[in-house]
């Protein structure tokens, strides 16, 4: 019962606050120039006489790129929105009078999480569909597969909010922020390592790329949704924020999976043993 | 003296003790709460009665010693629903609405939506809320935060309630309110731990009190008229006989003198005529008598010293 209390709360608080609104606010605006460019290239494509094949393929491309930056977008929010909740509270004192209810604190942190999953997986849905809705409307082609990437993109941000769970419950807000954005950048690092040694054939810069994906598989996640999403044209092109020469594999997908569950287990032992 | 039954007590700690990295928050916290009591917890900054009051919350596990709450050991889920505390400093959503604040609590409380709107005007109506139920809480002044924060300690008509510093932030009017709501929940039956700075809240709202120094109580008393050595009487007489001052045995087990004086703890100030007139009648000219109750004040200074503990 105190999960769903607490997930309540921390859903509406996103939307009292303003915060679900002003990112959807800022998500519609990129939707809008994202369109915009879209139909003036589909207009020039026409005058231009340009093969259906290529312009297909380019399409797809650019729904990858819009996503590319929905991705960014859903990175930045997760972190963002949810740096504060643990650790600002514990630091304020707020959490004092929720952790003295009748409630284990297991569920308090629960709910909280789930409150943010609902938040991020509604701005989730809302932005991919947006983009794959936009490309559709301008270009006539949505992701190829569609649901699966999007799964992948949400598998991202939710394992990134159990990482701030898990520092929230050790560090201040500014440390959680810090430590959750370098740990992401160290992936995205070890991702464009592990790219690079694709194309130049070192097994080495590979495993660097993969041992930087253990250590957090966001951007892995990213890259296998990209993979899934745009065409295989596409997905055999040499470099770019979208290469995915070295696709992460499945096993991959259900460690982080393993990464989610054993962040969440870390955050909520430490929250209920820690002194409020 | 009657021993205070063990199911009597609300709280009861022995050798409770807590330490932050290396430094000693609480040495020894050995203490006894009737239940009923307005038991006032007395000490000077970083003494140790908040961190004792987060133990006995189960928001801060002790490093060492046993506590229990309401016969349970602390840090028990379920007994917290017999519980309401007031933070030092209440902090909440400043986002939410005192009605919303209100119903949050209660809902964790497992309290149900029918109980909660029929409690949660009662208690805006007790802090003079109403007015402003609709209002944020960010558009609150401090003292407002105050009565609300005191209202959500009081949602489920706790057994066993904690105050850290209830009356901070309020004007007299607030302070006045807050007296009130103790006296009323003493009436109910419920225990209160009250932390407080003003001991002049606490002289008058508390039965007894616990000095605490260094993580330690060092002195518990209580602040009913009929105990003894609450009086102090002073005498001026010269002319008192070793004999004369052994007959104040009857009413006074402390009898000092020094030159033309007498000085003798009373437990009453009842007994003074009495005196009086012993002393005319064994043929002692008496110039002055003087009866002093020991202020808490004083004897908070006498116990911390004036430093304050720092």
């Amino acid at each position: 019962m105190g999960v769903w209390i607490m997930a309540g709360v921390t859903f509406r608080e996103a939307a009292r606050k303003k915060m679900l609104w002003m990112a959807l606010a800022a998500g519609s605006a990129f939707l809008i120039l994202f369109g915009t460019g879209l139909h003036f290239q589909a207009k020039d494509f026409a005058a231009h006489g340009m093969s259906p094949v290529l312009r297909r393929e380019i399409s797809f491309t650019m729904v990858t790129m819009g996503l590319y930056a929905v991705d960014l977008l859903a990175v930045l929010m997760t972190i963002l929105t949810s740096i504060d909740t643990l650790s600002g509270e514990i630091a304020s004192g707020t959490i004092q009078a929720i952790a003295a209810k009748p409630v284990p604190r297991w569920q308090v942190l629960l709910g909280k999480w789930f409150g943010f999953c609902g938040m991020l997986t509604a701005y989730i849905a809302i932005m991919v569909g947006g983009v794959n809705a936009v490309t559709y409307a301008m270009a006539g082609v949505t992701a190829r597969h569609l649901a699966r990437g999007l799964s992948l993109m949400w598998m991202e941000s939710i394992v990134l909010l159990s990482v701030v769970f898990v520092f929230a419950t050790y560090f201040s807000t500014l440390t959680t922020g810090v430590l959750t954005l370098g740990l992401h950048g160290l992936a995205f690092l070890g991702g464009w390592i592990e790219q690079f040694g694709a194309i130049t054939q070192t097994p080495r810069a590979v495993n660097v790329g993969i041992i930087a994906s253990v250590l957090m598989p966001s951007e892995a996640l990213w890259r296998r949704a990209a993979f899934e999403m745009q065409s295989p044209l596409a997905n055999s092109l040499r470099i770019s924020p979208f290469s995915t020469l070295s696709v992460p594999s499945m096993a991959m997908v259900f460690y982080a999976l393993l990464y989610l569950a054993i962040a969440l287990a870390v955050a909520i032992r430490r929250f209920s043993q820690r002194d409020l | 003296m009657e021993m205070t039954r063990f199911s009597d007590l609300t709280i009861r700690t022995r050798g409770l003790r807590k330490v932050f990295g290396g430094k000693v928050a609480v040495r020894n916290l050995t203490l006894d709460v009737p239940r009923g009591e307005v038991f006032g917890f007395l000490g000077p900054n970083g003494a140790g009665k908040s961190t004792s009051v987060k133990m006995l919350l189960g928001l801060v596990l002790p490093t060492s010693g046993e506590a229990q709450i309401l016969g349970c050991p602390v840090g028990d889920v379920k007994t917290r629903s017999r519980v309401g505390f007031l933070p030092e400093h209440f902090r909440f959503y400043d986002w939410l609405t005192p009605t919303e604040l209100l119903k949050l609590h209660g809902r964790l409380y497992g309290m149900s939506h029918a109980k909660l709107r029929e409690r949660v005007p009662v208690l805006l109506d007790l802090v003079g809320l109403t007015p402003h139920r609709d209002k944020s809480l960010r558009d609150f002044s401090k003292g407002m935060l105050q009565r609300i924060g005191l209202a959500q300690a009081l949602l489920n008509e706790p057994d066993l309630i904690f105050l850290d510093e209830p009356t901070s932030g309020l004007d007299p009017v607030g302070r006045r309110l807050v007296r009130d709501i103790i006296k009323a929940q003493r009436e109910r039956g419920a225990t209160v731990l009250l932390n407080s700075h003003l001991l002049g809240e606490v002289e008058i709202t508390c039965n007894s009190v616990a000095f605490i120094k260094d993580g330690e109580v060092v002195e518990t008393r209580q602040l009913d008229d009929d105990i003894e050595d609450q009086i102090t009487v002073s005498i001026r007489a010269p002319n008192v006989t070793a004999e004369i001052a052994d007959g104040l045995s009857r009413w006074s087990r402390s009898v000092r003198t020094k030159c033309e004086r007498l000085t003798l703890s009373v437990s009453s100030g009842a007994v003074v005529p009495e005196i009086v007139r012993y002393l005319v009648a064994s043929g002692v000219d008496v110039y002055e008598v003087t009866p002093q109750r020991l202020s808490l004040e004083e004897r908070f200074l006498e116990i911390v010293g004036t430093d304050g503990g720092l």
